[in-house]
Order: structure tokens, then sequence, then C-alpha cells
């Protein structure tokens, strides 16, 4: 368990605090596409899924990775691509939709004054990257159910799909007449 | 339940290009119910609904459901707090309906303080939904009629959706952005946090403006007065998320000791002036936590006393 900073990996066992991801995020922007799902990841999640011990490993594994690079905690829904790759699982809240209120004028996470808030590591990792607008999505709540599942084989099984509204719903600027009150 | 709230609702005075005024009482920690009624009927008349808040800082206090009801009994309109800090998804959407069949028309969703600086600080925190899912609950449980499990509510509830935003913590690009974000989840007002730093308050809402979001959600500009130097302090360095500029304190520390408290008022009552200034701003949320008697004074002073109230009130 890292008690003093931010960065690096801790239990995912204890209760959530913020983690500075230790990886720069141009890197997964540049790689994610090779996670992409495809027919030979979905045989691959269908094979890992035939197997209790060979879907062990293998999350054992993506936990081993995520928690390094993130702090990852498995909650077997990934959010990192349209986080800045800064995991919003960590924050004490555990907020998937941004920050809360509660962020010091120092950058400070109100729960945790000596680490710096992980929402403000997502939204300055994707600005500097041009993905301001991946933090505009609407995310929907998470299936606690997931915790401990794999994400990547969630994610090329489509089980992913609906984590966040597209189109309309997610739009914080839209043209539609304004709201009756 | 006696009376009837005597003023218009919340819901048609934010139609109204009136102002709308808005305050807070927090619940006592015991089970007087006299607290509650003493407190809103200091107010009644002088504001549009009253904020019943849902165990503060994460102190247990009597609920914001039963606050509620004892709000609407005193004869003012109630805003009902909900925070996820306590509930999950279960709870929330079970108390969000007992509001709407008990009467309660306003309900206020936000994430909450987390417990760790309350008086339980070995709670669980639950949080569950996050504060936009939450008013995506709502609005999913209001207009589709429907659970966050797909289940039909009949009939289902009514109440005006508010949310809450901080204008003044970082990230400073992305405050007016997540406000959008409530709004597109259905958030139809919004309470912000304290002001003192009323240019900072500009520029957060011109980005709203920016983002065509006054048109879609009413803003309610949080304000307060500061009573003590000593609550000055409490209140830079306990209260999350509270910028006060230092233009407050010299303020504060240039009257006599026995004056502080007055100086506290007169600026707060500046700060409601200026901010009603700023388009787009549809009126004030006065917080004056354990000082609800005094709100009314402060409002006479800002030029927000109504016709027909404030004869019992002694100034």
């Amino acid at each position: 368990m890292n008690a003093a900073g931010g960065r690096g990996a801790r239990s995912i066992a204890a209760w959530p605090r913020p983690v500075r991801p230790r990886l720069p995020a141009w890197l997964p922007y540049r790689i994610q596409g090779l996670l992409a799902p495809n027919g030979g990841y979905r045989r691959l999640a269908r094979w890992l899924e035939g197997s209790r011990a060979r879907y062990r490993i293998f999350a054992a594994t993506e936990q081993k990775v995520k928690n390094e690079l993130f702090g990852c905690r498995m909650c077997g829904q990934c959010t990192l691509p349209v986080t800045g790759y800064a995991c919003p699982m960590t924050c004490p809240k555990q907020l998937r939709n941004g920050p809360c209120g509660g962020v010091g004028q120092d950058g400070s996470c109100e729960v945790y004054p000596e680490l710096r808030c992980v929402w403000l590591e997502a939204c300055e990792r994707a600005e500097d990257h041009g993905r301001a607008a991946d933090l505009h999505l609407l995310q929907r709540p998470i299936d606690q159910r997931g915790w401990g599942q794999s994400s990547w084989v969630n994610y090329w099984d489509g089980r992913d799909d609906g984590l966040w509204a597209t189109g309309a719903a997610s739009a914080i600027r839209d043209d539609r007449p304004a709201a009756q009150v | 339940m006696s009376a009837s709230p005597p003023r218009p609702s919340l819901r048609s005075r934010l139609e109204s290009a009136q102002t709308t005024v808005t305050s807070e009482v927090g619940p006592p920690r015991g089970a007087d119910p006299e607290v509650i009624r003493r407190k809103v009927e200091a107010l009644r008349g002088w504001v549009d609904a009253v904020n019943i808040t849902d165990s503060q800082s994460a102190h247990v206090r009597l609920s914001n459901w039963a606050g509620s009801i004892l709000a609407l009994a005193a004869g003012v309109e109630p805003v009902m707090q909900v925070t996820c800090r306590d509930r999950n998804r279960i709870a929330l959407q079970s108390d969000l309906l007992s509001a709407a069949a008990l009467g309660i028309p306003n309900v206020l969703l936000m994430t909450g303080d987390h417990p760790r600086f309350g008086d339980h600080p070995d709670a669980k925190p639950v949080f569950d939904l996050d504060s936009v899912q939450l008013v995506w609950t709502a609005r999913t449980m209001r207009d589709e009629g429907r659970l966050l499990s797909g289940r039909k509510l009949d009939p289902p509830p009514s109440w005006l959706i508010g949310a809450v935003e901080n204008p003044f913590a970082p990230p400073a690009g992305f405050r007016a952005a997540r406000l959008g974000k409530k709004i597109a989840a259905g958030a139809e007002f919004v309470q912000t946090q304290f002001v003192f730093d009323v240019p900072a308050f500009a520029r957060w809402m011109a980005e709203v403006r920016e983002l065509g979001l006054d048109a879609r959600c009413k803003v309610l500009a949080g304000v307060g007065p500061v009573r003590s130097l000593r609550a000055l302090e409490y209140m830079r360095s306990n209260v999350p998320g509270l910028w006060i500029p230092d233009e407050v304190g010299h303020r504060l520390r240039g009257v006599p000791p026995g004056r502080v408290a007055d100086e506290g008022m007169a600026i707060c009552a500046e700060i409601i002036q200026q901010v009603l200034q700023i388009p787009g701003v549809s009126g004030v949320h006065v917080m004056a936590p354990g000082f609800e008697r005094g709100i009314p004074e402060i409002l006479a002073r800002a030029g927000l006393a109504r016709a027909g109230v404030g004869s019992d009130h002694a100034y």
C-alpha cells in the first residue's frame, strides 16, 4: 500500500485514494486501438471464459498491469479511455462524471488533502491530448456486480457498450427548446 | 399539515422574471421538531423555498424528508437535499418516491461530503451513484416513469430537479461544463457554493452563458454572512471547496470587534446586489447555518424585502 503518495500500485481491497497515473497519457492514447474488439479478441474472450483457471490468470494479469500503471481497482467497467487514462475509481467518492465541488484551490483532494484530485489529472491529460469532449460524456451508473471481472474481456464481449451515453443524451450544449422549469 | 405555502411555489417563481430567493435550514441533532419549525417560520414570506439538508457535513441529523415535512407544516415550501453518501440506488429511488408521495415538490441532488470528516468517520461511504447519475435517475423516474431497473412507476413523481455546482473549485475550465452535464442529465435549477469572489463568479457565469446553459437551467447564486473572525477561519480551513478572497478578511478586520457580525451581513447584502446584476442569474440561495433568524435582515438590506411581510421583524 502506498500511503504517502498518489503514485503507483495500491491494494485494491483498500478504500479508494486518488492515484496519479504512472503512464504518460500519450502512450495509451496512441496504442488504444490495439485493444479494440475484433474477431480474434472475441474468440480469445470466449476461450478465457471457457475455463475458470484461464479467466482468473488473465484477470490477475490485467489487474497487476493496470493497478501498477493507473491504481486500477478492478471495477470491471473500464472508463480510462475517456478519462485521460486517470482512473476515477480511485476517487474516494468514485465519481465517474467529473470532480466534486470539494477540490481545494491547490488542486488537493477533499478527502485526502495530501493527494491531488484524480479528476484534475483526468481533465489535464484529456485536454492536453485534444480529448476534452470525452469528459462531457454522461457516464451511466456502474454495475456493482462487475468488481473483480476483467474489463478487457467485458470490452471485447461488448458488455461495456452502454457505459456512457452518446448522442443527444450526452450533449451539454443542445438546440432543444429551453427547459420549461 | 396546517398552512399551505403562502408564496408562489419555487417552480412558478423561477418561471417568472422575479428574483427567486431560497434559503437553507439544517435539521437538529435531536428529536425536537420545534427547532425546524422555529427556523422555518422566521423565513416564511421572505423566501420562495427552504433547503432541508441531508445530514450536512456528514454529521448525523434528523432526516432530510422528515425535515422537509416539518417545513411544509410550517408553511414554507421545502427543497429536499439528497446526497449519494449514505444510500445506494435502491434507497435513493425509494426516498425520492417517498418525497413525491409526501408532497415535497423540489429535490436537490448532490454527491455529498465524504464521511471522513463527519461525526462517524468509521461509516461506510456508499457513493453507489454520483451526483450526475442521481440527477439522471430522478429525471428518468419523473419523465419516463421508470426506475433504473426499467420497472414502471405508477404514477411517476413530479418534483422540480435541482443540482449544485462550485464555480470556484479547480479545474476552472471544467466547472461550467460540469453544470452542463447536470443539465443534460435533467437539472432544472442550480444553487452554487458560497460566492465571496464576485469577479470569479461573473467569469463562471460568462462561460455558463457561452454554453447556453442559463437558458436551460435557473442559476441561484449561493451567498451567506461571515459572522465573526473565528467563523472566517473555520470556513476557510474546514469547509470543502469554499473560496474566500483576502478582501473579505481585510474588511472584517477593519471594523471594531463588536461590529464584525454587522459588517459580515453588509458584505453579504452587497454581494447579493452584485450577483443579481450578472446576466443569467435568477436569484440567490442564502445560507446562514445557525443564524437563519438573521436572513430576513440581510434580504431587507439587499432590497429583497417583499410586500406584506417583515412587519413582525425587529428592525
